[in-house]
């Protein structure tokens, strides 16, 4: 599903990403952890195709196309998906607005119907009570004013309405209560299916006694420096990064 | 009634579907303007002797009078003389038949606008007046609205047959020679709509008015009053469009509005005006004098414009608060794009006990233009406990336009209470990217975060009004991202 090979990128100049390989299948969930600062939402944007950041080597694939030749929204009807590890407001653009936009611009580029008001009101009410959050988010700007977990909570309900190929959590865990844990953690699961593939940044091994994933990578300095199955993070909780030859606080590499 | 109601509309339908350049016979006089010609117009208006006295006195006010220069706007020189201030479509019969001159550019804007007027009228219970050049043409409702003693016509009507009323209120409210377009307009103006809305009465439909410049220089000069008796309501709707040319044309409109007790007017007023084209060649100088006065107790007027056209835009809705308790708004979206600049805002001059004003103000520069609000709040020594609140936020999309704000207070009365917010924003990388992720267009995107700025003010427009003026913001900013 998802190849990535010797990737590269910078900001302004600055090497972050320094050589990623990766492969993730359709069904897996893999999880990568890693020091503050070591890159792991730079792969996340990149991946997405955020400009600011210029891919100088490297090649990634989904599926056997080219991702890096397209657009950032191209990338988003062919399935990727970003969940925002800080999710921006937009102020005044109702939620149910933006999301019947997106949903109907990937439909459109499938060649499918698009749905009218009422349909997308239904569908989109049914999704928000399964992230449990209340349908009068939907009435709300794009997360304007919602709480931490409210918007992480908004995400996956993003993630449900869109169906990606590819999701790519970044941080969803992070600032939620144990409810809220819970919740996201069904999010998730439910979106786990044989054709998808979700790769999930997180700090804290507690996600994933509830995501239980495939594979585990350590993201430290710009490169992938240690990869095991579920039991690796339960080892990185134990004895910290610094066992592998990084400080706990190294942001900088 | 009813075949005047169908010409109207089939007039209408074709002067959008067909040529915007319309090529009729047109009963035009020479470019030039002195008392002669002042005496001449007069006379194909077949006006009482008033009226042509009044124009003449305004004329003479306007010729010692020099051009505005304080405004935040540049443009060059206006010959007045070079313009022609009469020009009438001689017959509805001679109205275009062939859609081979139309600029297909245009064209293709207004199928995404999706004809505007075309879809207005499918909304039952709007009655226009549609304003051709310097003539209307008819007046469709009439009836209807007679029949609750409402009087819309246009004004050339009112001055022959409702002479009283015309000669209390005209130059009431903004005088001849108040400033020097308004001093033009007095002299000079050819048409526009009069509106008398009785003692105690809501006035059944929402009234509309569409004024379209059509015939090369010829200046448009609209006069509207609209007069609400005590206890009486009105919405009034006003929508401009204009061909594409290359030169220059002019539109010095005044609008008056008179609200006497418990009376209500909302105006609202989506405006586009030909902006010029992408290296700011062509386009509407627009300089309009637009003015309500509160005059009763408790009466209100609200101010709701979306203003996306015009080269060069001169514009401040205002009003004054006389009555004990009366209530001024003005609502505001103007976007600017390419070269165009704007100039606009409000004045709120509080003279009675207890008044109170709004003023929400949204401003949106693209491209290379330049948008700046400016506000004048008032407090006259008898305005006790009065008060205003004033929100102006402006939106930049890229980096070479700009937006500048200039609120003026001045407070001649110590228990008034004013309150200003102001902010200035992006639209940021990060929420494009937010929406790019999210599979949609970028140009979509944009239209969308604009549409969520001006969310306040839309929501101040009558419905089909709100729409339109969506799309509107939508195909204005086409070619600003990127
Ligand atoms: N737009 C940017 N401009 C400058 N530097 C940046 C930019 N984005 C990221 N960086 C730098 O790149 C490095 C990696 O950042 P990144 O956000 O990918 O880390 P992370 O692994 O996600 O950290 P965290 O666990 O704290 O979320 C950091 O040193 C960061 O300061
Ligand atoms: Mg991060």
């Amino acid at each position: 599903m998802l190849s990535i090979k010797n990737l590269h990128a910078s900001v302004e100049g600055e090497e972050i990403l320094k050589g990623i390989n990766l492969e993730i299948k359709a069904g897996e969930v893999h999880a990568i952890m890693g020091p503050n600062g070591s890159g792991k939402s730079t792969l996340s944007q990149v991946l997405a195709g955020n400009e600011t950041f210029e891919v100088t080597e490297g090649e990634v694939t989904l599926n056997g196309e080219n991702l890096l030749e397209q657009e950032t929204e191209e990338r988003a009807r062919e399935g990727v998906f970003l969940a925002f590890q800080y999710p921006v407001e937009i102020p005044g653009v109702s939620n149910l607005q933006f999301l019947r936009t997106a949903v109907n611009a990937k439909r459109k580029h499938r060649g499918e119907e698009e749905l009218n008001a009422a349909e997308f009101m239904k569908l989109a009410k049914d999704v928000s009570r399964q992230v449990d959050l209340d349908p009068s988010f939907l009435k709300r700007g794009v997360n304007e004013g919602f709480s931490g977990g409210e918007k992480k909570r908004n995400e996956i309900l993003q993630a449900l309405l869109l169906e990606p190929k590819l999701a790519i959590l970044d941080e969803t865990d992070s600032g939620l209560d144990i409810d809220a844990l819970k919740v996201v953690s069904d999010g998730v699961n439910a979106l786990r299916s044989e054709d998808r593939a979700i790769l999930m940044v997180t700090h804290y091994q507690r996600l994933l006694n509830h995501i239980v994933p495939d594979y585990v990578h350590v993201l430290a300095g710009g490169r992938i420096i240690k990869s095991g199955g579920r039991e690796l993070a339960l080892e990185l909780e134990e004895k910290g990064y610094g066992w592998l030859g990084v400080k706990d606080d190294d942001a900088s590499n | 009634m009813a075949t005047t109601d169908t010409e109207v509309k089939e007039l209408i339908k074709r002067e959008y579907e067909h040529g915007f350049v319309t090529e009729i016979e047109a009963d035009t006089f020479e470019p030039g303007l002195n008392e002669d010609v002042i005496r001449r117009l007069s006379k194909v208006k077949q006006e009482p002797e008033f009226m042509l006295e009044w124009r003449l006195k305004a004329y003479r006010r306007w010729l010692e009078m020099d051009d505005p220069t304080w405004a935040h706007v540049d443009y060059p020189e206006i010959d007045y003389n070079a313009i022609s201030y009469y020009s009438a479509p001689k017959k509805q019969e001679d109205m275009p038949q062939s859609l081979d001159e139309v600029d297909p550019e245009l064209l293709r804007t207004y199928e995404k606008l999706g004809i505007p007027l075309h879809e207005r009228e499918k909304l039952a219970g709007v009655a226009v007046d549609a304003v051709f050049d310097s003539v209307s043409v008819a007046t469709t409702f009439k009836e209807q609205l007679a029949e609750a003693g409402v009087i819309f016509c246009p004004i050339s009507e009112a001055v022959q047959k409702y002479p009283e009323l015309v000669e209390k209120y005209l130059g009431s409210v903004v005088p001849a020679g108040d400033n020097f377009f308004a001093a033009l307009n007095s002299a000079v103006f050819s048409d526009g709509s009069f509106v008398y809305i009785p003692k105690g009465v809501r006035c059944p439909l929402e009234l509309s008015t569409y004024f379209r410049i059509n015939a090369a220089n010829t200046g448009q000069f609209e006069r509207t009053l609209i007069v609400a008796d005590e206890g009486s309501y009105v919405s009034y709707l006003e929508g401009c469009t204009a061909p594409m040319r290359d030169e220059n044309q002019l539109h010095a409109a005044v609008v008056e509005l008179v609200a006497l007790g418990d009376a209500q007017i909302k105006y609202s007023t989506v405006q586009n005006w030909y902006p010029g084209d992408e290296h700011g060649k062509g386009g509407i100088y627009n300089f309009v004098t637009k003015r309500g006065a509160c005059l009763g107790k408790n009466s209100k007027i609200s101010w709701t414009q979306v203003e996306t056209g015009s080269a060069v835009t001169w514009k401040y809705p205002s009003c004054i608060l006389k009555g004990e308790n009366s209530v001024g708004e003005f609502y505001s979206v103007a976007l600017t794009h390419n070269y165009q600049q704007a100039d606009t805002g409000t004045k709120m001059i509080h003279l009675g006990k207890n008044t109170r004003s709004t003023i929400i103000s949204k401003g949106i520069s693209a491209g290379r233009s330049s948008n700046a609000y400016r506000g004048l709040v008032k407090f006259q020594p008898g305005a006790e406990g009065a008060r205003n609140y004033t929100q102006c936020d402006s939106l930049l999309i890229g980096d070479r336009c700009g937006a500048h704000t200039f609120p003026y207070i001045e407070s001649k009365n110590k228990s008034a209470i004013v309150e200003h917010e102001a902010t200035t924003s992006k639209v940021s990388d990060e929420q494009m990217f937010l929406c790019r992720q999210r599979g949609i267009d970028p140009e979509q995107a944009v239209s969308m975060i604009v549409n969520g700025f001006c969310k306040e003010v839309f929501k101040e427009l009558p419905m089909e009004f709100a729409v339109e003026a969506g799309k509107l913001l939508e195909v204005s900013l086409e070619g600003s991202v990127g």
